[in-house]
């Protein structure tokens, strides 16, 4: 059936069925590539793309589900120029494969968003994606000087 | 015999000379390379080196990106050569074409070996493309990426070597243009320049320098003259993986390209037998069932619809021969082997096992089947056309060995095969020849489904279940104690796939060694996974020593310490992790720290876990890990401590909670929530200290991998007193000691 959603600020009009998952329509019907494909379970996170600002593993949302809500895939994300965020894993060289960083970086930056200055224990519990490469120590070092950054006085 | 130093002399013969010339070109192949890979304001000067009018300088890079970071490396490494302004290097993945194969690769290991045989090279590097010709040059055939050997092999003994060639071909054509001696110019920042204050970019001499002969002995830098060999130079690829513009192998989107899904029978060597025909009919968007002898594809113009359809289809298998493996049977198939006359003795020092007596040492050791699970699931896109021709996208550790690959099982020459070498989203040996089952099903599907291009993607599922597996392997030792404690006889006998691991050799001073090894074979798929055989016995043999260390009732660092007094590099190393480790200072009732030192592709590691065990029934908390290590020199420091921190992570992820376990014939895992890996909560921190000596240049991106297990487990037992000798430490019993 026909579905309209709304992505990185344009909204597209789709004949698919209801149960589609959001993961292959990005990738599939919108050409949405940078989103990725790792588990199909919800249990990776190299899908997550942000609805109306959250983060969720778009493998595990039917279209129908968000039809005519806001989302932002990383393709999105920063509006034709890099996000702090992007800037960040740029700067402390974060990415090796690189393949879960799309999703990594849009589970942080739905953090950053509500919440600056995460510590440690509270940027784990958010973030749950997985990364075969191990880049965690340095994710967790990139998020702790935005924190830091975001902490200190302009 | 052949040494390093006469190989780089090139005057060791006819396979010698021919090595050392591998890195440089002949004029007509430069001809086309040019043709290949060069735009119409490029030349290629020597092999991998082009240079533009603009002074861009492009270094082909005959790997795979999986993301180590090789092609900055490698590029630092010509541009030092060259003398290259950093900010007009470049780096392109070499066509998957036999005038970009990599025979550097194959003689740096041929260089690590005083003897020359065929069997010095490793499995991996075997020729995936070449005919069986049964000579050293089949080998020359070869892209491929393993053995943590680009900046060891391809960058010492082709790229640098290419790039040297290159430079003094520009000054060559300089010396020409002015008609004054070569020793009047000078090379710096992409401009050759004389002594008159007369200079010329690269750009400018690049077609007239590549009318030179490249020269078989560029005059290299000395180690000390090295301006960007040495930095932390950001990577190259870095910028498109943080928006999503990285197009992965997954991403290949040629024009009408439909989408595959695949069910493949659950024990190897299963036959399809039916499959739901109700089922089969209406299925939106399904264009093709496929039904191989072992498989079922189905091809719909989306890959959700494909799997959808797969599942309602349900397809079932026969079990097939393999229907009696279990991975407890293979244990105790492993053991009774270890037990039996089979055991063939490998090496011995001293006198070997009739050195054991009086406080003798027995203990026995196993690890379980292990499946890579790259985050970017295995998978090809490939196009068959009707009048016999292929093209494949895809990443491969070897793309040459690809596309000969495709073309074979297509039953077509490999001249009709293009290949795009995709970057991987992480491989860790899964991309590697003879784990290509990806690449053999999409080639199968496309030639029954011809002139569209199909892109095949295993679910995780098929990707856990499916592997080639890091095989499980059981090893018994038996230590002798002599006086003060020190180990006067080691006995080690394992079991094997083929032959016998250099691997299990320790690297401790004990008078009397003797290693055996016992093959026991199984119809599970296995295949090189990160660190490939040190990654068990890095495992076993420092675990022993620690058990030896704890019978002497010796500090397990001091005791180390003690038999490494022939080996100051491996005892500097060791001595750095302790010290920034704070090895000795107290720590809470519950928590220990554990020491391991391995040696891994020429580097040397020493890690220091320190963990924290809270109770029986949940895993022990690793707080940190101090890692120090000796790869000789270190092309891109940043980029090296990254390699380590994930090769530790990978590891501890595989010790924590790695197990693929076979019951049936059939792999009971599916997922990443029964084949649980490392998450930022349970990521320690991880500290990495370099220390850069005279050695001969070590790898890097697995060399983190073996000392992690280990180190924990050597904590474990320092925090509890209980000793874990089979690995994964969540099925192990951990009780407070």
């Amino acid at each position: 059936m026909g579905f309209t959603v709304n992505v990185n600020g344009t909204a597209h009009a789709l004949e698919v069925e209801d149960d589609a998952p959001l993961l292959w329509v990005l990738r599939d019907e919108l050409r949405l590539t940078g989103t990725k494909f790792g588990c199909g379970v919800g249990s990776c996170g190299a899908c997550t793309v942000h609805v109306n600002g959250a983060a969720v593993r778009s493998c595990q949302i039917p279209v129908s589900a968000v039809s005519g809500q806001s989302i932002t895939t990383i393709e999105g994300l920063g509006a034709g120029t890099l996000t702090e965020v992007q800037r960040a894993w740029v700067e402390h060289q974060v990415p090796q494969c690189g393949y879960c960083q799309s999703g990594m970086i849009m589970a942080v930056s739905a953090l950053l968003a509500r919440n600056a200055a995460p510590t440690d224990e509270e940027l784990a519990a958010a973030v749950t994606n997985i990364c075969r490469c191990g880049t965690y120590p340095r994710i967790r070092a990139a998020v702790r000087a935005l924190a830091k950054r975001a902490g200190s006085p302009a | 015999m052949i040494t390093r130093r006469r190989l780089l002399l090139g005057t060791a013969g006819t396979a010698g000379a021919l090595l050392v010339g591998y890195a440089l070109w002949p004029d007509d192949r430069l001809a086309r390379a040019d043709r290949l890979a060069a735009g119409p304001d490029e030349r290629f000067l020597a092999t991998w080196i082009k240079i533009g009018r603009d002074d861009t300088v492009t270094v082909l890079i005959p790997h795979c990106d999986m993301g180590t970071g090789m092609a900055t490396a490698l590029a630092q490494m010509a541009a030092e050569e060259l003398d290259a302004d950093w900010n007009r290097v470049r780096a392109e993945t070499a066509p998957a074409d036999s005038e970009f194969a990599n025979g550097a690769l194959v003689e740096g290991f041929l260089c690590e070996t005083e003897n020359l045989t065929l069997n010095s090279i490793p499995t991996f590097l075997r020729g995936a493309a070449a005919d069986a010709s049964g000579t050293i040059a089949r080998y020359m055939y070869v892209q491929t990426t393993g053995g943590s050997s680009a900046v060891r092999m391809t960058g010492v003994y082709g790229i640098r070597i290419a790039a040297a060639a290159a430079r003094e071909m520009l000054v060559e054509a300089a010396a020409a243009r002015l008609d004054a001696p070569r020793d009047s110019f000078h090379t710096a920042m992409s401009r050759v320049l004389h002594a008159s204050g007369r200079s010329f970019g690269f750009g400018e001499l690049a077609v007239e320098a590549a009318n030179y002969h490249p020269s078989e002995h560029p005059v290299l830098k000395a180690r000390s003259q090295y301006t960007l060999v040495g930095s932390s130079l950001s990577r190259f690829d870095i910028p498109a993986k943080v928006n999503g513009a990285t197009a992965y192998g997954i991403d290949a989107s040629p024009p009408n390209v439909l989408y595959a899904a695949i069910r493949i029978a659950p024990v190897s060597g299963g036959k399809l037998r039916s499959i739901d025909e109700a089922a089969a009919t209406g299925l939106r968007g399904v264009r093709r069932l496929v039904r191989l002898d072992d498989a079922l594809v189905v091809v719909a113009d989306r890959f959700w619809r494909a799997r959808k359809a797969l599942d309602g289809l349900a397809p079932k298998f026969d079990a097939g021969p393999g229907a009696e493996v279990s991975s407890i049977g293979l244990r105790q198939t492993q053991i009774a082997a270890l037990d039996s006359d089979r055991v063939k003795s490998d090496r011995t020092v001293g006198r070997g096992a009739a050195a054991l007596g009086g406080h003798v040492v027995e203990r026995l050791y196993h690890v379980p089947y292990l499946a890579h699970a790259p985050l970017e699931p295995v998978n090809a896109t490939v196009l068959y056309r009707s009048q016999r021709a292929l093209e494949v996208w895809a990443g491969s550790q070897d793309a040459l060995g690809a596309r000969a690959f495709c073309a074979k099982v297509a039953g077509i020459h490999m001249s009709d095969v293009v290949f795009h070498q995709q970057p991987s989203g992480g491989a860790f040996g899964r991309r590697l020849p003879d784990q290509w089952n990806f690449l053999e099903y999409a080639v199968r599907t496309a030639t029954a489904v011809p002139d569209v291009p199909i892109k095949l993607i295993f679910t995780r599922e098929e990707d856990i279940q499916h592997d080639y597996y890091r095989p499980s392997v059981t090893s018994r030792f038996r230590g002798a104690l002599g006086a003060g404690g020190a180990p006067l006889a080691w006995v080690n006998d394992y079991t094997t796939l083929d032959g016998a691991d250099d691997e299990a050799h320790i690297l401790y001073e004990v008078p009397h060694q003797a290693y055996g090894a016992v093959k026991v074979t199984s119809p599970m798929p296995t295949g090189a996974w990160r660190s490939v055989e040190s990654s068990w016995h890095g495992f076993f043999v420092e675990s022993f020593i620690d058990e030896l260390a704890n019978e002497a009732r010796r500090d397990p660092l001091e005791y180390r310490r003690l038999l490494l007094g022939h080996k100051p590099r491996h005892l500097a190393v060791l001595n750095l992790a302790a010290a920034q480790a704070g090895w000795g200072a107290p720590l809470e009732a519950g928590c220990g720290r554990g020491i391991a030192l391995v040696e891994c592709f020429g580097t040397v590691v020493a890690q220091v876990a320190e963990v924290e065990v809270m109770g029986t029934s949940s895993p022990p908390r690793v707080r940190r890990i101090t890692c120090a290590a000796d790869c000789g020199m270190v092309v891109n420091p940043d980029g090296f401590r990254a390699q380590l921190q994930g090769g530790i992570v990978f590891g501890l992820s595989a010790a924590l909670y790695g197990a693929i376990t076979v019951e049936r014939g059939a792999v009971v895992q599916r997922n990443f929530p029964d084949y649980p890996v490392i998450r930022l909560a349970d990521c320690p921190d991880i500290d990495v200290h370099i220390i850069e000596s005279d050695s001969i240049i070590g790898g890097a991106g697995e060399v983190g991998v073996p000392a992690v297990a280990p180190a924990l487990v050597n904590a474990i037992f320092a925090a509890t007193g209980t000793r874990l000798r089979e690995l994964p430490v969540v099925s192990g019993v951990i009780a407070r000691g």
